[in-house]
């Protein structure tokens, strides 16, 4: 073989380009978040609510019930709840709801919230103009916090033939002790009795 | 195989390394080949041992031997978690890839040598990871990682929060590395050092089934290094990928590894697609039926198998629409696949077949892999799926592809590569009577699953009601049968070893074409000093 430096050369730049198609790959996967999350957000895939600005759309003579559920993660000890457990809206219409939330126990502590929709396909169809989600609370001992979601259900809906026969749609909301805060170990320790 | 180590019978006048050096340094592919085959039984005995614990347990309902359940689950996971990466692809892949790549292609060497035994090693230390993992505590008051091997949040980040899946994280990473700095290799190695005249469509089909499942591993596996550095920062830096506290999704993880773990089971099948092929053509003494369909066929394999992923989460809430289209992609595989198996027996049709050992657990592949191909393409129905998701009927159909499949052809390559790997002759009656205990053992080992999938039991769980008693005691009946066949193998390798029937260059005669049977078994530690030529081989 005469030519093995020009074989080598082409061996090296072979294993550079497949060693740069790994990093690639690494690179989307964690690329893949942020685009994932884009994706729910923009689509309203998987139950992600879609957050918009105003209410454009018209109101339908079509009435769907939403149901509001609302929990609190193990480690906390709040108290969370809906003023009304659902409402019956008109597709299209503006509603207001307000939850109340409390702290029961007897050391401040702080929780963020966040939201989904069921079923998942609704999703798309639950606009949200106004929500506390993904924004951290702290709560004194005793205090109590309302906050407001105003949403409409898009009347697109009626087109859709994965939904159109819906006849309720869940709003579910969840605080989680804050990661930023202390009570992860306790979220740990209260972990440990489901698991045993 | 155990006793592969005095293969070092020093025939040539090649210049042998002393023993440390030789097996602890070894640059040289075909040791390196040697040590990945002997770490791949090791593995697959330790992987065996925790399935036939599970047999145990599930033979009658009720708890026998594990007193805690979790600890059943963590065997289930070990098994798993063994099996696909320290057993399948390094004896595949680093076993006979390794061996035989070169050699097919008219090559020296592996194209990088040191990054070889780089590899080697690297899977050795996260094999010993893994095996640490199953010994420090995983969930509160029980050691191990017991969440399956697709290891699922939220069971992974708050279920285990003990260390035993930061070891099974840091495993994966460095088999991950090991097997992406292989699959470098084995590109570089098949692109650029061909012998003159060895073009891409006169390459083996081996050698094209490796091709492909580098690729397969060069763009799959890195995914999986980022999905679970992910689960490993959200289990102890407090990100939150997975978590919604924090607005992330348990559900991107599942798109993220079976982004991963699709091309995954194809890697582990693809370089057995290729072994076959080369079998079934030496005993009909024909050229393998439409070769150039067979190499592009796995191309389409590989290359469908990228857009299929979510046909494993059916469950999870995807659309009509969503899952209509993997339905239809997943159904789509089902044609390049095809394809091989009526090219395997167009090969085999009217050919002067010779049922020597090799050839017995070829076509017992060919059966078994269509069996659970067919309960694939049932499975890849998104509304049957909803039935069967997580049953044993998906137990049956991954072993019947990967245990009898990918499993099957492993022994099919040791009986007919032993010979050539070991310079020695075994008996053929050895591997047909390992070839019937394994074929009935399997059988009985596996079928019932189907049954007890059908009627509802769903899996990774240490006990079930009674109405599952029947089929679970035939299901374990058939594991201690699979699992006798083995003594038979061991027993074998030492019969030969001790025999000592020298083997004649190529034993197979006139159907065995491909480069190595050329050489004398065994090939001299350096072959290939003067280039084969080749010339129109007419595949």
């Amino acid at each position: 073989m005469a030519d093995i430096p020009h074989i080598q050369r082409k061996m090296h730049r072979t294993a550079f380009a497949c060693l740069g198609v790994a990093v690639g790959m690494v690179g989307l996967a964690y690329a893949s978040v942020p685009l994932y999350d884009l994706f729910c957000k923009v689509t309203g895939f998987d139950g992600t609510p879609v957050v918009r600005s105003s209410n454009a759309s018209e109101i339908m003579d079509r009435t769907i019930t939403v149901r509001f559920d609302s929990n609190v993660a193990p480690g906390l000890s709040w108290s969370f709840s809906p003023e009304t457990p659902q409402v019956s809206v008109k597709l299209g219409e503006t509603t207001t709801v307000t939850y109340k939330v409390t702290n029961t126990g007897d050391k401040p502590a702080t929780g963020i919230a966040t939201y989904n929709v069921q079923p998942d396909l609704a999703g798309t169809y639950f606009s949200k103009l106004e929500c506390f989600c993904f924004t951290e609370q702290t709560l004194q001992p005793g205090e109590t916090l309302e906050s407001a979601v105003v949403f409409y259900v898009d009347p697109r809906l009626a087109q859709d033939p994965d939904v159109k026969d819906l006849s309720s749609i869940t709003l579910s909301y969840t605080y989680f002790p804050s990661k930023a805060g202390k009570p992860v170990a306790e979220a740990t320790s209260s972990t440990k009795t489901i698991a045993q | 195989m155990a006793h592969a180590a005095d293969a070092a019978h020093a025939d040539h006048h090649d210049h042998l390394p002393g023993f440390w050096r030789r097996w602890f340094y070894s640059t040289n592919h075909k040791d390196i080949g040697t040590l990945y085959l002997i770490f791949g039984f090791t593995a697959g005995i330790i992987g065996g041992i925790l399935s036939i614990a599970m047999r145990l347990e599930l033979q009658e309902p009720g708890l026998q031997f594990f007193s805690n359940p979790q600890a059943f689950n963590v065997f289930v996971t070990g098994h798993g978690l063994i099996m696909v990466f320290f057993m399948v692809m390094p004896t595949l892949i680093g076993g006979f890839g390794n061996w035989f790549i070169p050699i097919m292609i008219g090559a020296p060497d592996m194209a990088f040598p040191r990054m070889n035994n780089i590899s080697f090693w690297l899977t050795v230390s996260a094999f010993g990871l893994m095996l640490l993992s199953l010994f420090v505590e995983g969930a509160p008051g029980s050691l191990g990682f017991g969440g399956g091997w697709t290891v699922y949040p939220p069971l992974s980040t708050v279920g285990h929060p003990g260390p035993a899946l930061d070891f099974g994280i840091l495993a994966l990473h460095l088999a991950g590395a090991a097997s992406i700095l292989g699959a470098i290799n084995f590109i570089t190695t098949i692109l650029n050092m061909r012998a003159p005249g060895m073009t891409l469509h006169k390459m083996p089909l081996f050698a094209w089934s490796m091709l492909v499942t580098a690729f397969l591993l060069l763009l799959s596996l890195p995914v999986l290094a980022g999905a679970i550095t992910m689960l490993l920062t959200d289990r102890n830096f407090g990100t939150t990928f997975f978590d919604p506290a924090g607005g992330g999704d348990p559900v991107l993880y599942q798109h993220l590894f079976w982004f991963f773990g699709h091309p995954e089971v194809y890697i582990m099948i693809l370089p057995a697609f290729g072994i076959v092929s080369h079998i079934i053509s030496t005993f009909s003494k024909k050229p393998i039926f439409g070769y150039l369909g067979m190499a592009y066929a796995m191309v389409a394999i590989g290359v469908v198998g990228f857009v299929v992923w979510a046909h494993h989460m059916y469950t999870v809430g995807l659309s009509l629409q969503t899952q209509a289209y993997f339905v239809f992609a997943t159904m789509v595989i089902a044609v390049p696949t095809g394809v091989k198996i009526f090219s395997w027996i167009a090969t085999m049709w009217g050919g002067s077949i010779r049922f020597t050992a090799a050839m017995q657990w070829a076509v017992g592949f060919v059966f078994l892999f269509t069996v659970g191909g067919v309960t694939g393409v049932v499975l890849a129905n998104a509304p049957v799926d909803r039935y069967m998701h997580d049953t044993y009927y998906v137990v049956a159909h991954f072993h019947y592809v990967l245990s009898l499949g990918a499993v099957f052809v492993i022994f099919a390559a040791m009986y007919y590569w032993f010979p050539k790997i070991t310079g020695y002759v075994m008996p053929e009656w050895i591997g047909q009577l390992h070839f019937w205990i394994a074929f009935i053992g399997a059988n009985v080992l596996f079928f019932p699953m189907h049954f007890l999938g059908l009627s509802g039991m769903p899996r990774r769980y240490a006990d079930y009601p009674d109405a599952f008693a029947g089929w679970n005691m035939v299901s374990s009946i058939g594991s201690y049968i699979f699992f006798a066949g083995l003594f038979v193998f061991i027993g074998g390798v030492i019969y030969a070893f001790v025999r000592k029937e020298k083997a004649a260059g190529n034993p197979w005669g006139e159907g065995a074409t491909t480069l190595e049977w050329t050489l004398s078994s065994p090939p001299p530690f350096h072959q290939f000093e003067t280039l084969p030529r080749i010339v129109d081989t007419g595949h």
